[in-house]
């Protein structure tokens, strides 16, 4: 994720110190990590040297001094790009269930395997469940909706092919082949 | 009849009242065969009062039929049913069909409306058949009609709805009597996302305000998401991994 559109998109309603984004930030995505300030320094001095925020005013009032960014025309033009393009579709992410359960397999058998993702299965639904309680409370903010959708979405994927695995890991166990190969 | 005011969203698992821990159905030892078939092998399921129980499983594992007998729609072979401490398998058909109407609500799949009626008119039928007035019986599925989004068709047929607007009239009728148990195979099968949500977030929030027990029988993860409960039928018994883990 780009941290730099996600600090304009921030400025786009309004002018903001580093500080003020950082909260900002932390607030409205809760799933995501939070941004460390040193980034948001950092990341805010790259964005004005490309001309996409500018310093407006230093804020100064019982703390240190503030400078408030604006975002500029080019900035606002660079954002609205930004949200327009797509994000590379990633199928691949880390898949610890399918590692642990070869390995059960190898160690033990179809039985430990199996035991293991029915396990997991239970874990991730326990998850879910969790999400889904903040999905419906109609308190909760739009921000958190659409990030408790998208955790809800991978985990229902995740738990899509632990069912799958089970399915497989069963069939292994009793093969469905047995008559066929008592013949052959 | 109108208990439909706002309620906090975050419960306690496991259903929020005293009754919580007397099971208000609960099976022992079922078995059921179609023909030669065993669908049901030693299932023992407890459902508590106002407990929502997703029983999930693999496409043959016996969900469907547990659900019918739980519902006291199949009589098993062996074992038994209880309702609030009534023995539910051994009663007559008769005896179970007036359980039915006046304690089970039943929603499938595929709504299953009346295609000659509207759709105020079949969610009003069950309030009709137990002897409500006309009158009384059109405003309150009105009311439910508007619960699940779809007050705008209360004067359409079936034929005139779309697949999700019909399962939510069928919604609306399984839950009109108000029942103490709910019954759903599927409920949202045959919904996008934002359809099933409005089905499942208003079927989970009516039984919290009214201490309905909800048996829902999916596949959908997301679905048992809404669940207090899991039950994982493999087989045609009860899988126990989740023993050990979690609540
Ligand atoms: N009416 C019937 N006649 C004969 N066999 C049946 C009948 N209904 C179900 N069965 C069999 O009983 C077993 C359990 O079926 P059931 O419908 O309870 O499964 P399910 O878990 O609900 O499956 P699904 O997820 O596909 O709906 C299956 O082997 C099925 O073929
Ligand atoms: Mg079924």
């Amino acid at each position: 994720m780009s941290t730099g559109h996600v600090l304009m998109g921030l400025l786009a309603a309004g002018g903001r110190h580093g500080y003020d984004l950082k909260k900002a930030h932390d607030e409205r995505f809760v799933g995501a990590r939070p941004l460390a300030f040193g980034q948001v320094y950092a990341t805010l001095e790259r964005l004005q040297k490309k001309g996409f925020i500018e310093a407006v005013e230093i804020e100064r009032v019982d703390g240190p001094d503030r400078t408030v960014y604006r975002l500029t025309d080019a900035g606002r033009a660079d954002l609205a790009a930004w949200v327009g393009d797509v994000e590379p579709p990633a199928p691949f992410v880390a898949n610890p269930f399918a590692t642990k359960a070869t390995i059960a397999l190898l160690v033990g058998d179809a039985d430990l395997a199996s035991r293991y993702l029915r396990k997991q299965r239970a874990a991730h639904l326990d998850r879910m469940r969790e999400y889904t309680r903040v999905k419906t409370d109609p308190s909760t903010p739009m921000s958190e909706v659409l990030a408790a959708d998208y955790a809800i979405a991978h985990l229902d994927a995740d738990l899509r092919w632990l069912e799958t695995a089970l399915d497989r890991i069963t069939a292994l166990h009793h093969p469905l082949t047995t008559e066929s190969d008592d013949i052959s | 009849m109108n208990r439909h005011a706002p309620i906090p969203s975050l419960h306690p698992a496991g259903g929020a009242t005293s009754d919580a821990d007397r099971p208000v159905l609960s099976a022992r030892s079922i078995v059921y065969s179609y023909g030669n078939t065993p669908a049901l092998r030693g299932v023992s399921v407890q459902v508590g009062a106002g407990e929502i129980v997703a029983i999930t499983g693999p496409s043959g594992s016996g969900k469907s039929t547990l659900m019918l007998c739980l519902a006291g729609v199949l009589q098993p072979d062996a074992g038994d049913v209880e309702f609030r401490g009534r023995l539910v398998s051994d009663a007559s058909e008769s005896e179970r069909s007036a359980l039915r109407r006046s304690d089970f609500g039943i929603l499938f799949q595929f709504g299953q409306l009346v295609p000659e009626l509207t759709a105020a008119e079949n969610v009003a039928l069950p309030l009709l058949l137990s002897g409500v007035k006309r009158k009384a019986a059109i405003t309150a599925a009105t009311t439910w009609l508007d619960r699940f989004g779809v007050a705008d068709h209360a004067a359409s047929r079936p034929t005139e709805m779309s697949g999700g607007q019909v399962q939510r009239a069928a919604a609306a009728r399984a839950m009109v009597t108000e029942p103490s148990v709910l019954f759903a195979d599927e409920p949202t099968g045959a919904l996008d996302a934002l359809a099933g949500e409005q089905v499942m977030s208003q079927i989970v929030r009516v039984a919290r305000e009214s201490a309905t027990s909800v048996v829902i029988i999916t596949h959908d993860a997301t679905v048992a998401a809404y669940g207090d409960r899991e039950v994982v039928v493999r087989d045609g018994m009860i899988d126990h991994a989740r023993d050990g883990i979690g609540s």
